[in-house]
């Protein structure tokens, strides 16, 4: 069942013993993730085509595409987030229950692909939302986006029972980021407001900018 | 006739359900063996659409692309890119990022001392490969690339991003036979110019040579 | 323009003799509107001159164009057309200045300029006085100023034109200290963000947001004593194809008003199109309506070939464009129809014989161009790769036996079916005059029985050269719209089976460039994409990288109608209905 190519992470080197319990268990949970029904952009039709006859998502156990989060496993962020949006996306997170898992689908769910320097683009999901794994491409066609779940698989077959954070009393919920003259994320609410301050001393928003560009190695 | 439509339906759908059944018994043996093949699904499919990846694989066509690649010369282990830098001037995302080499004067190399592509960035339009002017940078095939980690695994440096000639001449066969062909030609006709410049030259040195003789000639 | 000349030159200026001083002059083919009288001129058109049809509307800022320092700042452009008569567009521009950003709206004259002018004070700050619901479109109350402004920089501004000089000869990416991407870590916030300075998170207060709801049409139903609710559908929702909401009034599970929120998946798009050098546009393009990448590239490519003037494409590459066109418009239309009856509740079985065919359709893409959505395929002066002759069997193969066969089947297994009959005759009815009015475009113009068709009325492209019909239904309702989109699928493989048979041999490109010489000036080009009119307008100040450049995307001005239709009718409806007017929304916020 191991993997020779993959690395084997801290958490799983502590526990020498993969117990029986765990197989049974992370077989169980790997072999029906039912994944959300949430489309952004233009990933999501290759999701589409994923779950339609071709490539046929159905053989990983992975057909039940649910639109409620209540009812799914893993959510496929398949498209660019944008700041509007982004609110929406940490909701549905936050409403989704443990065990969960993302997959950022695309370059833009990733790490704001194509459209990154756009205003109102978040440059990768992961700034809001942990993800387990990314997929690169624009879009990842079927077959990476198969592949892509796959390494899910493998990552769900190296979890342990007693090392998984779902059992903590603590819920591991991200507040919900605000809609201000800009995404304002709560984590980092101080951290904005001193920088804004900064900046209204020093009156050189752009100009530090530009010495920044300068630079050379 | 209320309902025929409705039977209509019903029988369009029951003639593809029975047609799966029909395919998958005629493909038993063939459909279910575990050893990898690549396949090409011929139009005339009927019955089950299936491509069960990962033991079975579409056969990709030649000008597929994902990600960039970067060539080097198989046979002396040179790089082929020279850092002229057009690649990074036509990435519509500016994802590419190239350091070029330099000696210690600060006389430019044409070598890269640094190649960096952030795929994280890269929305896989080819135009790097379609532009660049030494057949350097190339579209890779290999769409199983998906990664735990984001930052800075997805930023290929040089070293991820290098592969041998052998390995394009096998993804691009038919590009690869026309390039070759192309650079046979261009190597005759440069060889066929220096035979000439050569010859042109040997003839100028000689008229020369002759000329000093006569003037030698002249002065005795 | 100083006074005096002005004053000379308006005498032999066009409908200065009926509104005098209406028009103050040219601009090319333009004609400069004098704000004031705007309305009364927009109406003397349309009653009179029969421009009936709104196409586009977009703004422009002036501010840095070399060829207009001096003239107002915002500039909103209007291009009309006649839906009777056919032929090219009549421009209007009407100018403001930068302290006094304000032109009256011509919503009561063409209600389809209802999100386009939303869209201008959305992103560029000009008001609309008249305007019934003037607020923010694509980004939300409250964003920090107007994006599409020349001095607005973002948070990962680097240098006003691509490429940058930072990526060579000295492209160090990734240092030893770097803890993000290199784009954060040179953004002030770490973060793609720009808050105004002194920004203080704790006194933040979002802006209230009204929605113009509840027109009281039946009042007959206030007996029933049922209460009026407000439903959010969306924006996460299966059956609004993405990320799209419909805010919608009910009395019990009648729509008393629907106003659609857009906005989810505003990219950016034109912003970022203005960074761009010409070339470097079209694989954005491809990203626009996803679903149809080459009509997009078609439309774009050939918008900056009216900008070059005279461009020599090769036969071959002419005819490739359009099997490439059409193709999209087969595959765009079964796909279209399928997920129609998703949302009617034919849970996916539809859809996916529609995505069988698409699979086959998208492997010809993907071996002409390299990649099966992003297409990226056409080029200024031609196509990018030429096809092999193993392609063109393959692809006759499918036009010539298996697509005719699956429409037909569709068609066979759909239309009849009484379910789906009672689910869309009379459903979302639009009247002939209303889809002119609400600039609607394609099978939604056409389900109402207007036979507008671009490829016939204004023909681009070699057209001309084939023989199909336009396609028309008289009905107005969800079932007609979905009887167009099966005839056009035949009408467009009957197209592809001329096409195929005419390939002529030869070259598909002539030299590839990536530069191109564009003189200044500007360009409107429409196409009959998929969905409806397709147009982009380019405005050019000569360098390597377009001035402005904005999309006219059929889904956006479709969706200016869906609230008038779905008004009457059940909530379940709204779905259909929007299903039926077939948007993508990557094309709606771009």
């Amino acid at each position: 069942m191991a993997d020779e190519y993959l690395e084997v992470p801290p958490e799983l080197s502590r526990n020498v013993f993969l117990t029986t319990l765990d197989t049974v268990y992370n077989w169980s949970r790997r072999s029906s993730l039912w994944p959300m029904m949430f489309g952004l952009a233009c990933c999501a039709i290759e999701m589409i085509a994923v779950a339609a006859s071709r490539y046929d998502l159905a053989r990983f156990g992975m057909e039940v595409m649910r639109p409620s989060p209540r009812q799914a496993d893993v959510m496929i962020v398949s498209g660019t987030v944008t700041k509007k949006m982004v609110p929406q996306i940490v909701r549905l997170y936050n409403q989704m229950p443990q065990p969960r898992y993302v997959v950022a689908m695309g370059a833009c769910a990733t790490g704001g692909g194509p459209f990154k320097e756009g205003y109102n683009v978040v440059s990768g999901v992961d700034k809001f939302i942990p993800v387990d794994v990314y997929i690169p491409g624009c879009p990842p066609t079927p077959e990476a986006l198969l592949y892509g779940m796959m390494r899910l698989q493998e990552k769900i077959k190296r979890q342990s029972v007693k090392t998984v954070p779902w059992y903590r009393k603590e819920r591991d919920d991200i507040p919900v980021p605000v809609l201000g003259p800009d995404i304002l994320d709560l984590r980092r609410k101080e951290e904005i407001k001193k920088i804004s301050a900064q900046l209204a001393d020093s009156e050189k928003y752009l100009e530090r900018l530009e010495t920044k560009t300068t630079q050379k190695a | 006739m209320v309902g025929k439509g409705i039977l209509r339906g019903l029988t369009t759908t029951a003639r593809h359900l029975l047609e799966t059944y029909l395919d998958d018994v005629k493909k038993i043996p063939s459909r279910y063996a575990y050893d990898r093949h690549f396949i090409k699904q011929p139009l005339e499919e009927k019955g089950i659409f299936t491509i069960q990846y990962p033991e079975e694989r579409r056969v990709l066509p030649e000008r597929f692309r994902y990600v960039p690649m970067l060539l080097y010369d198989a046979d002396t282990g040179e790089d082929r890119c020279t850092a002229c830098g057009i690649c990074a001037k036509v990435c519509p995302t500016q994802c590419i990022w190239i350091v070029r080499e330099e000696d210690k004067t600060g006389k430019p190399l044409p070598r890269s001392q640094e190649f960096y592509i952030d795929i994280s960035i890269c929305m896989g339009c080819g135009f790097c490969a379609e532009f660049c002017p030494f057949d350097s940078i190339k579209m890779n095939h290999d769409y199983e690339i998906a990664v735990y980690n984001r930052y800075p695994d997805l930023v290929l440096s040089k070293d991820d991003l290098v592969v041998p000639t052998t390995y394009y001449a096998q993804l691009y066969p038919e590009a690869w036979a026309a390039e070759e062909r192309a650079r046979e030609e261009e190597r005759k006709r440069k060889a066929a110019r220096e035979k000439a410049l050569a010859a042109k030259r040997a003839a100028k040195a000689k008229a020369a040579a002759k000329k000093k003789d006569e003037q030698k000639d002249a002065g005795k | 323009m100083a006074q005096a000349q002005s004053a000379v030159a308006t005498e032999s200026l066009p409908y200065n003799d009926v509104i005098p001083g209406a028009v103050v002059g040219r601009d090319g083919e333009a004609l400069i509107v004098n704000r004031e009288k705007l309305l009364e001129l927009a109406r003397y058109l349309r009653d009179h001159e029969g421009y009936d049809y709104l196409s586009s509307v977009t703004g422009v800022d002036n501010l840095t164009h070399p060829k207009r320092q001096g003239v107002e700042r915002f500039e909103v452009v209007y291009h009309l057309y006649s839906t009777k008569r056919g032929g090219g567009p009549l421009v209007l521009k009407a100018r403001a200045p930068e302290d006094d950003p304000e032109i009256p709206s011509v919503v009561s004259i063409w209600p389809g300029a209802d999100f386009q002018e939303r869209e201008i004070w959305d992103l560029f700050g000009v008001r609309f006085p008249g305007h019934p619901n003037l607020r923010r479109i694509l980004l939300w109350e409250g964003f920090n100023g107007h994006p599409m402004r020349k001095d607005w920089k973002e948070a990962y501004y680097e240098e006003e034109h691509k490429p940058y000089s930072s990526r060579w000869p000295y492209g160090h990416y990734p240092r030893e200290e770097y803890k993000y991407p290199w784009q954060e870590e040179r953004a002030v916030y770490k973060d793609n963000l720009v808050f105004p300075k002194g920004f203080d998170p704790d006194r933040w207060q979002a802006p209230e947001v009204e929605y113009r709801l509840g027109q009281d049409i039946y009042r007959e139903l206030e007996k029933l004593k049922t209460d009026r609710i407000i439903v959010n559908i969306g924006p996460q929702h299966p059956s609004t194809h993405g990320v799209f909401r419909m805010v919608v009034a009910l009395e019990g599970e009648t729509i008393l008003g629907l106003e659609p929120e857009v906005g989810y998946l505003h990219r950016n798009h034109e912003k970022i199109g203005e960074r761009n050098t010409y070339l470097m546009n079209i694989p954005y393009t491809d990203r626009l309506d996803y679903i149809n990448s080459m009509s997009n590239n078609l439309g774009y490519v050939l918008a900056v070939e009216k900008l070059m003037g005279k461009v020599e494409v090769p036969e071959r590459a002419k005819y490739l464009r359009i099997i490439m066109a059409e193709l999209t418009r087969v595959l765009n239309h079964m796909f279209a129809i399928g997920f129609l009856l998703n949302d009617l509740g034919a849970f996916f079985t539809p859809a996916l014989y529609a995505l069988e065919e698409r699979e086959l359709i998208l492997d010809l893409f993907e071996a002409a161009s390299g990649s099966r959505m992003m297409c990226n395929y056409m080029r200024p002066g031609g196509v990018a790769y030429d096809v092999s002759e193993e392609w063109v069997a393959q692809a006759k193969k499918l036009v010539f036996e298996r697509l005719p066969r699956a429409v037909d089947e569709l068609d066979y297994y759909l239309t009849e079916n009484e379910i789906l009959l009672a689910r869309t005759k009379g459903v979302g009815y639009l009247s002939p005059e209303d889809a002119i009015a609400y600039s609607t475009s394609g099978p939604v113009l056409r389900g109402s029985g207007v036979p507008y068709d671009i490829r016939k009325v204004e023909p681009y492209c070699i057209y001309d050269r084939f023989d199909f019909d336009i396609v028309t239904e008289d009905g107005g309702d969800v079932y007609a719209r979905y009887m167009v989109r099966i005839r056009e699928a035949r009408e467009s493989l009957k197209i592809l089976r001329q096409a195929l048979k005419d390939l002529p041999g030869g070259p598909v490109i002539g030299k590839k460039k990536y530069t191109f010489r564009i003189p200044p000036g500007e360009a409107y080009q429409r196409i009959e994409a998929p969905k409806g009119e397709l147009g982009f307008y380019l405005v050019s100040d000569g360098t390597a990288n377009p001035y402005r450049y904005h999309v006219r995307s059929p889904s956006f001005i479709n969706l200016t109608a869906l609230g008038p239709m779905c008004v009457g009718h059940k909530v379940a409806d709204s779905v259909g209905i929007l299903g039926s007017i077939d948007i993508v929304l990557g094309e709606v916020d771009r």
